[in-house]
Parts: C-alpha cells; structure tokens; sequence
C-alpha cells in the first residue's frame, strides 16, 4: 500500500510539472497572437494615445515573463483576473458554467460507461456473431458522424417529431433535479452516442485479447460456463487498457463538448469558450484552457492509478 | 495393465483423427490412435513436440483447442461419447468428473484470483460444497500434498507463491471434487530438478490415496517411469508401441522408441585445461552483483573458462547461472570484482567495450523463437554482426553468410532467404549459433540452449556445437540445469546455489563422491529410467524431507 502512496504521489508530481508546461504554453500562444489585448479590446480604430493609456491600465508594458508570473500567482489562488468585454471577475464567471459541463459530463458519463462496458463484454462473449457485427456497425456508424449532425438528427426525431424531449437544454433556477435530468436528455445522449464505440470496442478486444491466455484454458477445463469465463476469468485482468479508454473518453466529456453545447444551447463552458474565442476575450480563454489541460492530467492519472489498483501484481506484493 | 485390468473401463478413444487448421486448410494432426484406461489406471503418453499428446490429452475431455477440431472415431467417458454430447453435457463433466493439470501453474492460475478461489470454483459451481466446505477440503488436501502452511497458502495470489508449489495447488485443485480421471499436461517440465521431485512424489501419493485414473503427458522418460502403469509412445499422431511400463523400459520394441531411449548416449571425451602458461579466455573475479534496488544476486563469484574447453554452470532456477552472464556480457555492470578477457580486466559497461571486446562475448539464448526478430530474413539476422565485427560487404558478405550455414549444416540455397517463424524449432536454434559465430568469438555464452527442444533436436544441437569446438577451438560457458548435459558435453562444472559458487572443477571429479550435499541432492534429483528410483529416492531421503527442506 505504501508503495502505491509513493506511486501516486509520484503521478501527481508529474501532473503538476506537465500543467506547469501547459501554462507557459498557453500564456504565450495567446501571446504569440498580432497585436495585444490593449489593441484587441480598442478595435482597429483607437489611437496611439488611448492604446498607451490602456496598456499601462492593464500593465502590458511589463516583461511577458512578469506578467505569466503574476498570471499563475493568480491562477494558482483561484483568480484568472478580469474579463475584457465586461469587467466581471473570470472566475466567478466560469464557475457556473463548469458546474453545468461538469454535470452533463457526469450525466453522460454515468449512462455511457456501464452501457459501453456492459456491451462490450457481451460482445466479447458473442463474438463473431451477427449481435457483435450490428454493434460494431452500429456503434462505429454513431462515432464516425460529427456529433452536431447527432445532435441535430436526435432533435428532429425525439424533440420535433415524437415531443418526447426538449430540444434546448438551457436551465433556469428552481428546476427539480428530475426536470433537470429531462432537459439535459439530448445532449446527454448525443455524448453517450459519440463515446460508446470507443470503450465498447477496446473492452471488447482487451477482453478478447486474453482468451488465448492458459489461465483461461484452465478456466473452460474446469467447466466454467462461458459468461463466467469472460466475467470472472478476463475482464478483472482486462482492466488496466479498458479504465485507459474511460478515462480519455471522460476527459472528452469535459473538453469535447463545444459543438454539443452550442447545438442544444447548452450554457456550459464551452459555450463560453466559443463567445470568448469570438471576442478576443483572452483571461477566459486562457482559464478555460487551463481548466480543460488540468481535467485531462487529473482525467490520466485517476487512470494510471486505477490500472494499478486493478493488478493484483502491485497491490499485493511478495 | 497389470493391478488394473480386472476394473471397469474409464475411458475409451477409438480411432481418434483430429485436425489442425495451418495454412487455411485442415491437416491431420493426429491419425487414428486408440487408447483404454481403467478407474485408477495410469497412463504415459510420451512423444516427441508434435507428436499429439497433448491434443490427445485435451480430447480426452471432449475438448478441441482453439484451430482444432475432431473429425473422427470416438470418445467414450464412462458411458458417455463425447463427440456427439452437447457443449453443455461435456462441460457438466470438466472439473468435475475429469480434471486438468496444466504445465505451466503460474500462466495457468488466473492472476487476479487467491489460490483457494479458483480452487473452490468447481465444487462451488457444481454444488457440490459450500463455501467453507470447499475451503476446509481445499486446505487438507494442501496439506496432503505437502504445500508449506496449507491453512494459509490458500489466500496468497499466484505471484506470491513459488513455481513448485504452484503446481502441487494446480494438482489440489484438480483434486477438488474427486474425479475419476486427471490429465496431467507435463506437469513438472517447467521445474528444476529439486522441485520436480516434490512434485511428481506428491502427484502420485494422491492420485493413489483416491485411486483417480490419470493420462500423464510428458517427453521425458525417466519421468514417466516413475508415475504410470502403462505407456503409450507417440510420433507424429500416431500410436508407435503401447505396453506396460516395465516391458517399455526393459524391451523396447520399435526402433523409434528405442531411439527415444538411446537420446541421452552422446558424450564426448573430457578435456583439461592446457598444461602451458595460457591464460583464461574468460576469467570471472570475484563477482557481486545486483539488479537495481534488488538484493545481492551474485555472492564473490569466480571461476575461469579456458581456450577449447566447455565450463557448465548448473544450479536451479535463481541460483544467479544467467546473472553470471550478464555480467560477463557487460548487460549487468557488477557492484564488485572484475570480468578479465585473456588477462586483460573488461570494462564493466557493455557501452565501453570496444568493438574487439564485445567480439569476445557472444550468446545463444533458450528461446530461440524470441532470441530472433521473425520479421528479419535468415540473411539479414546472420549477416548484421558479420558486417558489423568484420566489415564485410556486397558479396563478401554473402559468401561470409553462406559459410556460416553451412557450418551450421543449413543448406545456404533453402535457408537464405527464409524468415525465423518457417524454421523447426532445432533450425531455429541452429541460426541462433550462425549468428554468435559471425562475429568470430573465441567464447560463447550458451544459455540454456538445448532446454526448449526435443531430445533428439538437443542432441543435434549438442553434436553442433561440440564439432564446432573442435574446428574454431571455441570456449563455452554453458548455462544449464540439465545434469544430462552436463555429463556429455562437459569439461569443468561449476555449481552455483544462492548466487554463490558452492562447487566447482573437471567433471569426472564432480560426478563423482564425495560431493559437496547440494551437488549431491543436484545430482540425486535427476530421474532415472528405474521405475522404482523415486520410491528409493523417497525412502532414502525420508518423505518429510522432500518438502521445502531438500530445497535449501
């Protein structure tokens, strides 16, 4: 167990260093843009004078290396400093927002991997077969279309045709967590689409994968029945590239969702990334990416740790 | 045939043929071979890799492999034929009524479970115990087979618990609702010397205290000797002679079984070291070493190996033989002590050692099948160290590469161009040695060579490289734990238990007494074509003495 402490806080050391990396590399692409945000925020149209005046408002005339300093003094205290159009604390305007795709994420999250998993050990146990076929192709079909054009088509048929879900998922306070699951149920599932082949088809061929092994010979030889060699012979060995997937396919839930937010007029963080892209709004997106790199290192290192806890090699040693 | 045959049949196969998809057709594997096995009869099938026994083995449980399949005759168990039951009829009997020892335990306990989970699986499956039932059984036959801690031993993982314990578990677990018949896939093939005894005294204590009938696979004869009524010998899917086990050993009839018997004849006369003041070609001094973080695998090692001579290094798995080498290859930079070629100290990095050093120390790997790249053609895997130690280009190369094919009695014209996975495994090794010689050593680390193959292949293998010696005055260092290999090839031995050298000098003087006693449990663990050795063995060593005692 101690060695897993090690190993983790290890990881996590490493997490900090990359998102350190990440950070640099951010600040300075937004850097790297022509013109600053003193011009950006003016328009083409202001004068020298004014730009100066700004500039020295908004310290731009210090080093870019005080400034990044003085940037991640801030992020690290929780505070991505001010927005450009309005003059709102960034933080205060993200945390909303990253709530709302936090849960979404979750919602599609809690559907997509008990589905994906459950379905691909099926078809591992049935593979080869017509049922493992149309899942394939089905599922392939479903993560080969650009998720706006899901959306769209779940719209037209659930929404428009049948009624049966709202087609915009904007919320408003005082809704019930029911009403709220309701409202969300496109989107949600449009993720649930995108994401499904991917984990299904990797629990699949993990799955797969050990069959050949002489444990599982062993298995069958004792006369266990073929669910249970699936089930309780390869997947608890299986884990390691299956929790991989999961956990790159949970980061897109979080980073991944732009065009499903703008579709169903979603009001998450994404959405709010598009708006800033748009307005050269550059403290927000810099705290988006931020915010979207440190899901990703988390997302990978919640993996690796879960790969280790899931083999019994590391978790009971000699 | 003999205490058995007044008993019931248990098993009936007549006219056995099964298939083996290859190149997207299917090809006889095994060729119409019949067998019959009474309740508590037990019975060898021996053979050469190839030969079917296993298939036979896994039909006799109504089960084909993955890219098999049983195309005729029959397979009767206690009244049921197997060929024609249901999936499901075949499986109700798997575990239950007939049981499987695999030869690898620890590829074939699933890693992810405790010992006493897979252990009770079965009986819990077919309702035949509860849970702490099972457990309870589960830990007395453990104890039967003489696992150390049988109350305990049950809750480790597979990792935590040594190879030949492993496999008296797997036997236990075979054991766990009392079938009438076992197979045992060579059991004890994967196992040193020392451990194999343990393991084939409490296989047969147990398969007599229940009076299981059982079908023991194996290719070693000695072996089979000590554990079965009968013997059926196999080449190539087809019976060659069936008979009781004594009239197999004192008689032999058939020619190719005779042939199996005579494997072990080759030996060569044994040399000294040279009477004039010539240096060692390698001289390992004072070696300790470890691998990073680990303990000390290597204890003050040293031992010399002169020009033309062949210095075997034996003890059992652990004991610090490949270690040694290494070291003295330069892979394993030692925490003490220094490597000298003819006198002059190697460095201890690999990456330091000049092109003519790095000559000096070639290798041939156990495992022939992932010691060579199969992507690489025949050409290339010989031709890269010929081109890289003597610069050899364009057609010198190619003649350099034909002349060491045909040393290595490969015809250059067929072998040329073929890649790694078309070769036999003995074909395989053979360019395994091509490619040591084609950096033209004067020393050659053999590490267990000859252990992967058959015991005619081995035998050619051996009649290789010991003509080979003769012709390029090679030195070889020969890493095995093969006692037979030892006495036919040997010059010098050198015994190593624990990372330490407990033994070393000429052969003649180690074969003989007095030894020192972990040569001698060495040298008394080797089977012998007695069928009565192990029951002597046992009675001499005390049965309480074969447990974990005899293997320190």
């Amino acid at each position: 167990m101690k060695d897993i402490l090690g190993l983790v806080a290890k990881r996590l050391g490493l997490g900090l260093v990359t998102l350190l990396v990440v950070s640099v590399l951010i600040f300075f692409a937004v850097e790297l843009l022509p013109g600053d945000i003193a011009q950006a925020v003016l328009g083409q149209m202001a004068t020298e004078e004014t730009l100066a005046k700004l500039r020295e408002e908004m310290g731009l005339e210090r080093p870019a290396v005080v400034r990044y300093l003085d940037w991640l003094a801030g992020a690290v205290t929780g505070d991505f400093g001010t927005s450009l159009i309005d003059g709102e604390a960034v933080t205060a305007k993200i945390t909303d927002r990253f709530i709302n795709t936090l849960f979404l994420a979750a919602y599609s999250a809690a559907i997509a991997v008990p589905f994906a998993i459950t379905l691909g050990i099926i078809v591992a146990l049935l593979r080869n077969s017509i049922f493992d076929r149309v899942a394939n192709v089905v599922t392939l079909t479903s993560i080969s279309s650009p998720e706006f054009f899901l959306g769209y088509i779940l719209i037209l048929y659930l929404a428009v045709k049948w009624s049966m879900f709202p087609a915009i998922a904007s919320l408003s306070s005082g809704m019930t967590f029911l009403e709220l699951l309701e409202r969300t149920f496109l989107p949600a599932l449009t993720l649930v689409l995108v994401v499904t082949a991917h984990m299904m088809r990797m629990t699949r061929a993990a799955i797969i994968n050990l069959l050949a092994s002489p444990y599982i010979e062993m298995a069958r030889l004792k006369g266990a029945p073929p669910w249970k060699v699936i089930v309780r012979h390869a997947l608890p060995n299986a884990w390691a590239p299956i929790i991989n997937v999961v956990a790159l396919n949970l980061a897109y839930l979080v980073t991944g969702v732009v065009l499903v937010e703008v579709v169903f007029v979603y009001p998450g963080i994404g959405q709010l990334l598009v708006d800033a892209v748009a307005k050269r709004d550059f403290p927000i997106v810099q705290a988006c990416c931020l915010i979207f790199a440190a899901t990703f290192i988390l997302l990978n290192l919640a993996a690796d740790v879960g790969a280790i806890l899931t083999n019994p090699r590391l978790r009971h040693p000699k | 045939m003999s205490k058995h045959h007044n008993k019931g049949v248990l098993l009936e196969i007549r006219d056995l043929k099964i298939d083996g998809y290859a190149d997207e057709t299917w090809v006889p594997i095994i060729k119409g071979v019949d067998l019959t096995l009474r309740r508590g009869e037990v019975l060898g099938l021996i053979g050469e890799s190839g030969a079917g026994k296993s298939t036979i083995g896994a039909a006799a449980m109504g089960y084909a492999r993955d890219g098999t399949r049983i195309s005729e005759g029959s397979i009767e168990f206690d009244g049921m034929e197997l060929t024609t039951a249901t999936s499901a009829e075949k499986r109700a009997l798997r575990g239950s009524r007939i049981a499987y020892v695999a030869q690898s335990a620890a590829a074939s306990f699933n890693p992810a479970h405790k010992l006493i989970d897979q252990h009770t699986e079965a009986p819990l499956h077919y309702r035949i115990k509860k849970r702490m039932e099972a457990q309870e059984d589960a830990m007395e036959l453990y104890e039967r087979l003489r696992l150390p801690n049988p109350t305990e031993i049950g809750f480790r993982y597979p990792h935590q618990v040594s190879g030949g314990q492993l496999q008296r578990a797997m036997t236990a677990m075979a054991m766990s609702c009392r079938p009438d018949l076992i197979i045992f896939d060579e059991p004890t093939t994967a196992l040193d010397v020392t451990t194999q005894i343990e393991v084939l005294a409490a296989i047969r204590d147990i398969v007599d205290q229940f009076d299981t009938a059982a079908i023991y696979i194996t290719h070693d004869l000695a072996v089979v000797a000590q554990m079965t009524d009968t013997i059926k010998v196999l080449l190539k899917g087809e019976e060659v002679q069936h008979a009781s086990t004594e009239k197999m050993l004192d008689a032999p009839e058939e020619e190719y079984t005779k042939s199996l018997w005579a494997v072990r004849s080759f030996k060569r006369p044994q040399k000294s070291r040279p009477e004039d003041d010539s240096k060692p070609v390698i001289s390992v001094q004072g070696i300790d070493a470890a691998y990073t973080g680990g303990a000390k695998v290597l204890d003050d090692v040293s031992f010399d190996i002169y020009p033309g001579m062949t210095v075997a290094v034996v003890g059992e798995s652990g004991s610090g033989k490949s270690t040694a080498a290494r070291v003295i290859t330069g892979l394993l930079p030692p925490m003490k002590g220094e490597i000298l070629c003819r006198g002059e100290a190697l460095p201890p990095r690999y990456q330091d050692r000049t092109r003519d050093q790095l000559r000096q120390a070639q290798m041939i790997y156990q495992m022939a099948d992932t010691a060579l790249n199969p992507k690489s053609r025949i050409s290339d895997i010989i031709g890269r160290p010929a081109q890289f130690y003597s610069g050899l280009k364009g057609q010198g190369l190619k003649q350099r590469v034909d002349e060491l094919l045909d040393l290595i009695e490969l015809d250059p014209a067929k072998f040329y161009n073929r890649f790694p996975p078309e070769l036999s495994g003995g074909q395989k090794q053979r360019i395994g040695i091509a490619r040591a010689l084609a950096a033209e050593p004067e020393f050659i680390i053999c590490d267990e060579v000859t252990s992967a193959l058959d015991q005619l292949v081995a035998e050619g293998i051996l009649k290789l490289l010991d003509r080979l010696q003769q012709e390029l005055g090679l030195a070889y260092m020969f890493i095995t734990h093969d006692l037979a290999t030892v006495r036919s090839i040997a010059d010098e031995v050198v015994v190593m238990q624990n990372g330490k050298v407990v033994e070393q000098g000429a052969k003649e003087e180690m074969f003989t007494p007095p030894h020192h006693p972990y040569t001698d449990l060495l040298l008394s663990s080797v089977p012998e074509m007695d069928p009565n050795w192990l029951t002597t063995l046992l009675e001499e060593r005390g049965v309480d003495n074969i447990g974990e005692a005899a293997s320190v």
